[in-house]
């Protein structure tokens, strides 16, 4: 529970406001939706900190876009608007695929992409997605301006983004041109459940059908969302056959580091990332 | 009355509590604003087994802004009152699970409640819990039933099958959490809750306050599911709620939050069942003999009647010449289990249908025939040698759904599929077949002598009284029901109060799928007394007028009955033989499943129900609890799985025990099927426990044919499905 006493809640109405409370107090907790900081602060798991900056009436921030080669989603842009958003659809149908996935519709009209982001749990199920399709997170702070990280750079430990104190996150930029990405998540039951595992994969291949590029990226299965870098390795340059589905599933292990916990197990969780993989890549079209 | 000319009983008219919930007019017990309440905390143990050596306060705290209790404080016996009075109302001495109650802390608000609650620490000396109840030495209960000569029937079988059989914890997970608010009044305590059974809050509390039954109300607020689990702990919610109102010297009220919930209160006994099963190459059985293990937990609560029902129900809805069942409850260092929905009767009968299908696979037949040629029937006797003579829908609902799921061909036709490599979906089918007594089992209705009101009022309206209570199964329309179509008025004219233990008579509890049948049959008799008065004292006037003249001339009037076992319904508690229950309901399910072979999720494809409850008063609320039950017991079965570390639960979140969503619900197909019961009203018997005893087994049936496999061990999760898949290859 919020006790106003004790916490301090700044209300900006644009980014430029919204900078300058972060600049003024760095460390501040910033709220967007609330659907993973209500919880944490309820539960105890965190503290109630001494300064909120809440970012639900910074229009800036909600926007979704085309803007030249790429397609732009606003931090604030909720699940829900992400899967209505015929931009996302048309240029990023995973993405929707995955926001549609969140929660339920009490927690998508809420959820936004920045809080799935700057969350940073592994299990986030947004952030597969984005790695698979290389995605930009540009963050910003009132000192030096707008700050473009490559997903691939976001998440560092567990919990722990490339994320300054006086930054936010102000959209996240997907280029118009990559391919498309297949998302598949593996939960508990079949709505509010929080993946045991997530997979977002991306391929592309030459005209003689060889792999020239694939992305294949894991929610739930390490400290961080993570790259099957080896398992891509396996893939690259190699025509989309047996072979080559059976190195990139056997190399699979070496790039996921799964455990046990509350959810699952990490027994459980290889067969299952292997597997859907085999299925994904085996069934490959296009 | 003719059933044909019935109007009431038989319809589906508008619950009673309908419009009041959909439009949020309803008042749950956090909802109440009574003047000056305090609010309530528990603070509880972390330890599973430990002695108790003090209790400290942190003296950075402000004690004298709020209230404590503590056993000292306790004015009766230290004591919640139960079957063998073994549970401490606060610790005192020894702590035997890890979210015991240790002492409770009243204060003007949440917060300040709050900061008191994480200022006091307990200092303890750990002591070796036993949390597994397979290595448990300590028996709090056991039964045997015998019937004819087991060792013969199993030295004379062709064929002898054995399995063993495991089923875990199960959590209520009532919409709306416990919560009690405790109100001091000049002549001793008023306590108003979420809860099931006023007169065991009421029991609970004269002892724990050490006051006469007059000075104890208790009265029932709206209460937002149950599920059996608001059938004892809310007695010590009230006695703590009442403990610290005493000493405040103002209300409290203790509402949990859902973790608190999840931790503390009772859930469904885990258990271990192990069958040998003599059969014939024919697929007769000739002998079942059944051991039974359940566990009880940290104190005794409801447990010995948990295990009886469950013992009585064990060799299922079949005929068996030669039965032996023994059973025993055992005690561990976690919260106490206790009543849920099927009351001990889910867990054996899984176990039985499970075997069942053992059986038919070891001889070859089909799952089908082999519940055909053994199925019990009129003429035959259970375990307990209870000959059943009428009301027996056995052989209906199984046809029924065997019919409806043209499970014949579509067993074979799954069986014989041949198994592709690389496949991504198999495909199969399960079928159960089970009994479940109505009413308390053995002489538990004879001792008990369930009363019930019906009065008419001053405004020529009618009144049911009763203590039996409504939450969410429906009594109060059904009992309105029953009263109307007997006194021959619209539904409009008859109430139900809120049971309240200064106005209604004791019914008994509302368990054990008791109260349309038994007390609902009290109530017909009533009606019908009421209605005869009436009838004596203006016999020219149709009921409404004569009822409405009396109300005016003579004032109201009041008709109290109360339940008398049929003479004919016998029972030996000693020897465990004669007739458990006064009549059986009768159910089958049909599950079809997909299991997805990468992530060996289950996906219900297809899902049969059918149910004999003699006399269906509401249909619609009927398939209601069909429904809901069969859901229940699938997510049992399947999805639902209590996580225990040290004795304490891990997962006490609704974002963490998972019970299913609407996208997880599969079409159910009710089939209802009545088989009337003689004694019961308008020939209706109980329905609300049936429906969690049989589709379990029939999903791990299904699964088992998918996978090629045998799920022993509910709930089957895909990691445990893998274990068996890998285990198998
Ligand atoms: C019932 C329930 C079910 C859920 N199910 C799922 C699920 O299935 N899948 C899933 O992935 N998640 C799930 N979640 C988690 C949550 O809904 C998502 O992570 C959501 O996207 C968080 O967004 P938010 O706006 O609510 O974040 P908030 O709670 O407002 O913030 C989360 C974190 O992000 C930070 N933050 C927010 N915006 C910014 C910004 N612009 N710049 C920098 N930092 C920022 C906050 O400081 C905080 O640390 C669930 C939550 C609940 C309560």
């Amino acid at each position: 529970m919020i006790h106003a006493s004790t916490t301090a809640i700044t209300r900006p109405r644009s980014l430029d406001e919204a900078l300058a409370a972060l600049e003024k107090s760095p460390g501040a907790v910033l709220l967007a939706g609330g659907t993973d900081l209500m919880v944490a602060w309820n539960a105890g798991e965190r503290h109630l900190p001494e300064r909120v900056v809440d970012l639900w009436s910074v229009p800036e921030l909600a926007t979704i876009g085309v803007a030249g080669d790429a397609l732009h989603v606003g931090a604030l842009a909720t699940h829900s608007r992400i899967v209505g958003s015929p931009e996302v659809r048309a240029h990023a149908p995973a993405l929707a695929e995955a926001s549609r996935t969140v929660g339920a519709a009490q927690i998508q009209n809420r959820g936004t992409i920045g809080g799935n982001i700057a969350n940073a749990s592994p299990a986030g199920d947004t952030l597969p997605v984005l790695l698979a399709m290389d995605a930009t997170i540009v963050v910003a702070s009132r000192a030096r301006g707008e700050r473009p990280v490559p997903a691939d750079a976001f998440w560092t430990a567990y919990r722990r983004t490339a994320l300054a104190p006086e930054e936010l996150i102000v959209r996240v930029e997907i280029a118009r041109d990559r391919p498309q990405v297949l998302f598949r998540k593996v939960g508990t039951r079949r709505a509010q459940a929080i993946a045991k595992v997530s997979m977002a994969l991306s391929l592309r291949r030459s005209a003689g059908g060889a792999v020239e590029d694939a992305r294949i990226a894991w929610g739930s299965v390490a400290p961080t969302p993570v790259r099957a870098r080896r398992a891509e390795d396996a893939l690259r340059g190699k025509p989309l056959d047996a072979a080559s589905i059976g190195a990139a599933c056997a190399a699979l292990p070496q790039d996921i580091s799964p455990i046990d916990d509350i959810r699952s197990t990490r027994e459980y969780r290889l067969h299952v990332a292997m597997a859907i993989l085999r299925r994904a890549l085996s069934g490959w079209v296009g | 009355m003719v059933p044909g000319r019935s109007r009431i009983v038989g319809d589906s008219p508008v619950r009673k509590d309908a419009f009041e919930k959909v439009t949020g007019k309803a008042r749950f017990v956090d909802d109440l604003s009574v003047e000056g309440a305090w609010v309530g905390r528990t603070v509880r143990s972390s330890e599973a087994h430990a002695r108790l050596r003090a209790i400290r306060f942190d003296p950075a705290f402000d004690w004298s802004t709020v209230v404590v209790v503590t056993a000292a404080d306790i004015p009766g016996e230290n004591v919640i009152a139960a079957i063998a009075d073994d549970q401490p109302c606060l610790v005192d001495g020894v702590i035997r699970h890890a979210a015991e109650p240790v002492a409770v802390i009243a204060a003007p608000d949440d917060r300040t409640a709050g900061e008191a609650l994480r200022h006091v620490s307990l200092d303890t000396e750990s002591l070796t819990p036993v949390l597994d109840h397979e290595s448990s030495d300590q028996a709090l209960k056991s039964y045997e039933i015998l019937k004819g000569d087991v060792e013969r029937g199993l030295a004379e079988a062709d064929l002898i099958v054995e399995g063993t059989y495991r089923v875990g914890h199960q959590e209520q997970m009532y919409i709306e959490p416990q919560g009690i608010i405790a109100i001091p009044r000049q002549d001793g305590m008023l306590v108003q809750g979420s809860l099931q059974c006023p007169f065991y809050v009421h029991k609970a509390l004269t002892r724990v306050l050490g006051l006469a039954g007059d000075e104890v109300v208790v009265a029932q607020t709206v209460t937002g599911g149950a599920f059996g689990g608001k059938e004892e702990y809310p007695s010590m919610i009230a006695a703590h709620a009442a403990l610290a109102a005493r000493k405040a010297g103002r209300p409290v009220r203790i509402v949990y939050d859902r973790r608190e919930d999840v931790r503390a209160t009772t859930k469904r006994h885990p258990a271990t069942v192990r069958h040998r099963t003599g059969v014939m190459r024919d697929g007769r059985i000739v002998a079942m003999d059944v051991e039974v293990v359940m566990d009880g937990g940290a104190y005794v609560t409801l447990t010995p009647v948990v295990l009886s029902r469950g013992t009585i129900h064990a060799a299922g809805a079949y005929r068996c010449a030669n039965t032996r069942i023994r059973s025993r409850a055992v005690m561990t260092n976690t919260p106490p289990n206790g009543a849920f929905r099927g009351f001990g009767a889910p867990q054996t009968l899984f176990a039985v249908e499970r075997q069942m299908d053992r059986v038919a696979r070891a001889l070859g037949l089909s799952p089908l025939e082999v519940r055909r040629k053994n199925l019990i029937g009129v003429g035959d006797t259970t375990a307990t040698g209870q000959l059943l003579t009428d009301s027996v829908g056995a052989r209906e609902v199984l046809e029924a759904v065997a019919t409806a799921g043209n499970v014949e061909l579509r067993h074979a036709e799954l069986e014989n599929k041949p198994r592709v490599d690389g496949a991504h979906l198999a495909r199969g089918l399960g079928l159960s077949v089970y009994l479940h007594g109505a009413g308390f089992t053995g002489s538990g209705e004879a001792h008990l002598r369930g009363k019930a009101a019906v009065a008419l009022g001053r405004d020529g309206r009618f009144e049911v009284q009763v203590g039996s209570t409504e939450m969410g199964q429906g009594a109060r329309t059904v009992l309105a029901q029953i009263a109307a179509e007997e006194l021959g008025v619209p539904l409009d004219d008859v109430d139900v109060v809120t049971p309240d233990t200064s106005i209604v008579p004791d019914s008994g509890p509302t368990v054990a799928s008791r109260t349309t049948m038994i007390v609902g049959s009290v109530v017909r008799e009533a009606a019908a007394a009421l209605g005869a008065e009436l009838g004596a004292a203006y016999p020219s006037l149709e009921l409404r007028a004569a009822a409405r003249e009396h109300a005016i001339e003579r004032g109201p009037l009041r008709v109290l009955r109360e339940y008398r076992p049929p003479p004919d319904v016998r029972w030996d508690d000693a020897a465990y033989r004669g007739d458990a229950y006064p009549v059986y309901g009768y159910g089958a399910n049909v599950v079809e499943v997909e299991v997805d072979l990468d992530t060996l999720q289950v996906e219900v494809t297809r899902c049969l129900a059918a149910a004999d409850v003699g006399k269906a008063i509401h249909p619609q609320l009927v398939e209601g609890q069909v429904q809901g039950g069969t859901l229940q017991a699938l997510a049992w079965g399947y999805l639902e799985e209590l996580v225990l570390k040290d004795g304490r639960v891990q997962n006490d979140r609704m974002t963490n025990y998972l019970i299913p969503t609407t996208l997880d619900t599969p079409p159910i197909e009710t089939i209802l099927v009545e088989r009337p019961y003689v004694r019961g009203p308008f020939g209706a018997k109980g329905v609300g426990e049936l429906p969690m005893d049989g589709a379990a087994a029939a999903l791990a049936s299904a699964i088992s044919q998918a996978l090629g496999v045998e799920v022993d061990t509910l709930p089957a999760t895909p990691e445990r499905l893998l274990d068996l898949v890998r285990g198998s290859r």
